[in-house]
């Protein structure tokens, strides 16, 4: 019996930044005040603010502290364990307020959080199974396997309007039934934890911070299809997420809930992992299980669809990690419950990885219909050092930009399609007025281009070539055909690709093409990057009545581009000039711009 | 793990350790005071089996806690009771024995132990005076 919690998060986020240091610190010192019978140290996964890591929080009281330091962790036992008293200058600064310290649910970053999917991640430890089964882990299972038929659960999954969290959204339940109406001897329930788009982690989070929710979701899932054996397919660069998967399976087994007859019924099911060697495309269901199988992961084309024939060609479930978690507080609480939150046709909660120009990033979940205003202004913080919000890229490289224009629109899967972007999974970049949307296209070119994998002509020349395009608009040589250029292929790569990846690699394109058109006109029109990161399209330029004709710029140049006479205005060369930028930071007149 | 009930068996026996990381504010707090004169005169064995007596009896509406010095050191060891939207009772030179005492009567049973409240003691150091 412990009388407090000490709950040090140990995600990848918080691991980084020394979590693990702070555990073995924890013990010893609590060892020194004699304390270790009546304080527990728990290690948890991800608590979702990130960037204030690595971050402890002591029960009862719910205290945050953020940024903690091996040297700060005596101060905290002697103080707060032993006396009692708050350490208030570690305090999350959120959560201090004139009264004191406000609990950690009403600081702006969770007030307007619903967890649902995360709703175990930072409060319970993820190498515990019983911890688990204390908030009601494995009920679900139970539930479904002594009182529900098969059709029950994917009738109840159905009336939730459950869709998939990895990117379509797709409706969970009619995937559910179409694997049940497919009749074989052999059937297979995966779980997709290959989360590639650059900037989202929820995934790893949950399979870090809970990673038994996805276990007992596979396991209901198995039931309802009428699967024995399960893979969850995860990458091998989450070496966190696969050590805890681990474990988590080998406890399951041993408390009988993977395994032969669960639950004492007729019902049997196993988990097994496969690590993926980190390829994008593999995160597509087709590629995925290819890659299961142990071949080259290729996507193949669709019908027949995995419902119907999938892996090692039997009938095959594939949902994604936050789908799946949302699977079992459903089948405890009902459709209607669920059904409660959220839009008409997005129902539920879902993650946000917020990154890019914003104070905190982390992870967020929020209800759909959440506006973006709310997400970035309240929850995530704002936008350091003053600067304006211009554009909130989504769905990573499948997906789009959002302009400020759409700043309060509805976040759902709906509303995104409609303003040109896409949920995808749930990634969300913010970028302030320094960032260069054709720059940004480029960015998730690049990343196209590494990762297709060559199968098909449209996607693997395609999206090269767009990338030709976008090299020649931000080096200063792009023409005002070329942006006419760059619409037509980009709706020939949508059209012919043989998967998602090729299908949607063209987006980031087409919606900064049409909310930030402007800006692709500035560089091919008037040569210049109004955001002033494209260095080809930048000049620096001295300002004459500024200029003292020190010569403190003329000296620096590497490149001997300055030139003029002492107590004269300074002239730069632009033929010369290599845009290093040692002049502008040199001058003490203020008196060198970039325009 | 062959039925139901042996699940719910360990729910219940975790749920008291993990209702601890609850942040409901609708639940009775008792508060330990545990500065230098509060940990001196004895309050860190009350804290644990305030603790343990709490999480045994399934409490879950009660929170055990700590906090620094209340001011009131000849009277340490000091224990507070706060109920929702209720005046706070205040115990004073608490043993592990009394503070069970506490435990049961005033926590489960909902009778406060009027004879080792603050106004009590105070009164009858007087009466001696």
């Amino acid at each position: 019996m412990y009388r407090s919690h000490v709950l040090v998060c140990g995600g990848t986020g918080c691991t980084s930044s020394g979590s693990n240091k702070l555990l073995s610190t924890f013990k010893n010192e609590l060892v020194n005040h004699g304390l270790e019978e009546e304080v527990a140290i728990v290690e948890t996964g991800c608590h979702g603010l990130c960037a204030l890591g690595p971050i402890v929080i002591i029960y009862p009281g719910a205290t945050f502290y953020a940024m903690v330091k091996e040297e700060d962790v005596a101060e905290i036992v002697s103080e707060h364990l032993l006396k009692g008293r708050i350490v208030s200058r570690l305090v999350y600064t959120e959560a201090i307020s004139e009264d004191g310290i406000k609990p950690l649910s009403e600081t702006n970053f969770y007030k307007k959080q619903h967890r649902i999917a995360l709703r175990n991640c930072g409060i319970i430890d993820p190498s515990c199974i019983d911890e688990y089964i204390g908030t009601g882990g494995y009920e679900a299972l139970g539930k479904a396997l002594t009182e529900y038929t098969p059709d029950d659960v994917i009738q109840i999954i159905t009336d939730s309007k459950l869709r998939g969290r990895g990117g379509g959204g797709f409706p969970t339940g009619i995937k559910w039934k179409l694997a049940k109406e497919s009749k074989s001897d052999q059937k297979y329930v995966c779980c997709n934890a290959d989360e590639g788009d650059p900037g989202a982690f929820m995934d790893r989070s949950i399979l870090e911070g809970d990673p038994h929710v996805v276990l007992e979701a596979m396991a209901i899932a198995g039931y309802a299809i009428g699967a024995n054996q399960g893979y969850i397919y995860v990458r091998a660069e989450y070496p966190i997420a696969i050590e805890r998967l681990e474990y988590a399976i080998k406890q399951a087994r041993e408390y009988g809930l993977l395994g032969n007859n669960i639950f004492n019924t007729d019902f049997s099911f196993d988990i097994e992992l496969r690590l993926g060697a980190g390829a994008f495309v593999c995160g597509e269901e087709t590629a995925l299980m290819t890659s299961i199988e142990g071949n080259r992961g290729e996507p193949r084309p669709r019908p027949p669809y995995p419902a119907v024939k999938g892996l090692f060609d039997e009938p095959t479930l594939l949902n994604n990690v936050e789908t799946y978690a949302n699977i079992p507080p459903i089948i405890v609480n009902g459709a209607d419950w669920f059904k409660s939150m959220g839009t008409e046709n997005s129902k539920g909660t879902k993650v946000f990885a917020l990154g890019g120009n914003i104070n905190n990033t982390g992870l967020v979940e929020v209800p759909m219909g959440t506006t973006l205003r709310e997400i970035v202004e309240e929850i995530g913080g704002g936008i350091p050092n003053g600067r304006k919000f211009k554009a909130a890229q989504t769905g990573g490289p499948s997906g789009g930009c959002i302009s400020a224009e759409n700043y309060d629109v509805p976040i759902d899967y709906d509303n995104l399609l409609e303003i040109g972007s896409m949920m995808g999974s749930g990634g969300l970049i913010v970028m302030d007025e320094t960032s260069c949307m054709v720059d940004i296209a480029k960015f998730f070119l690049e990343f196209t281009v590494d990762e297709s994998c060559g199968k098909c002509t449209p996607c693997r020349i395609g999206t090269k070539r767009l990338l030709e395009i976008l090299n020649k608009i931000t080096s200063g040589n792009g023409t005002p055909e070329d942006l006419d250029k760059l619409e037509e292929l980009s709706y020939h790569i949508k059209e012919n690709s043989l998967c998602a990846l090729g299908q949607s690699a063209p987006n980031p394109v087409l919606s900064t093409l049409s909310n930030f058109r402007s800006e692709y006109e500035a560089h091919v029109l008037d040569r210049i990057c109004p955001a002033g990161v494209c260095k080809a399209l930048m000049h620096y330029v001295i300002d004459a009545d500024k200029c003292k004709g020190c010569t403190l710029c003329a000296r620096v140049c590497p490149v001997n581009a300055i030139s003029g006479k002492v107590k004269e205005t300074h002239v730069i060369d632009q033929d010369k000039c290599i845009k290093c930028g040692a002049c502008m930071e040199k001058c003490r007149f203020d008196a060198i711009h970039f325009n | 793990m062959k039925s139901l009930d042996e699940l719910r068996e360990i729910r219940e026996r975790m749920q008291s350790q993990v209702s601890l990381r609850s942040e409901d504010h609708t639940q009775t707090r008792v508060v330990v005071g545990m500065a230098t004169c509060g940990i001196a005169s004895g309050a860190r064995p009350i804290l644990a089996a305030l603790a343990e007596a709490v999480q045994e009896k399934k409490l879950d509406n009660v929170t055990v806690t700590q906090t620094g010095c209340i001011g009131l050191c000849q009277y340490e060891p000091v224990v507070e009771v706060i109920e929702p939207n209720k005046e706070k009772v205040t115990y004073v030179n608490m043993t592990v024995e009394k503070a069970l005492e506490v435990v049961d009567l005033h926590l489960i049973k909902k009778e406060p132990v009027i004879k080792y409240t603050i106004g009590a003691v105070t009164d009858s150091a007087a009466r001696r005076k």
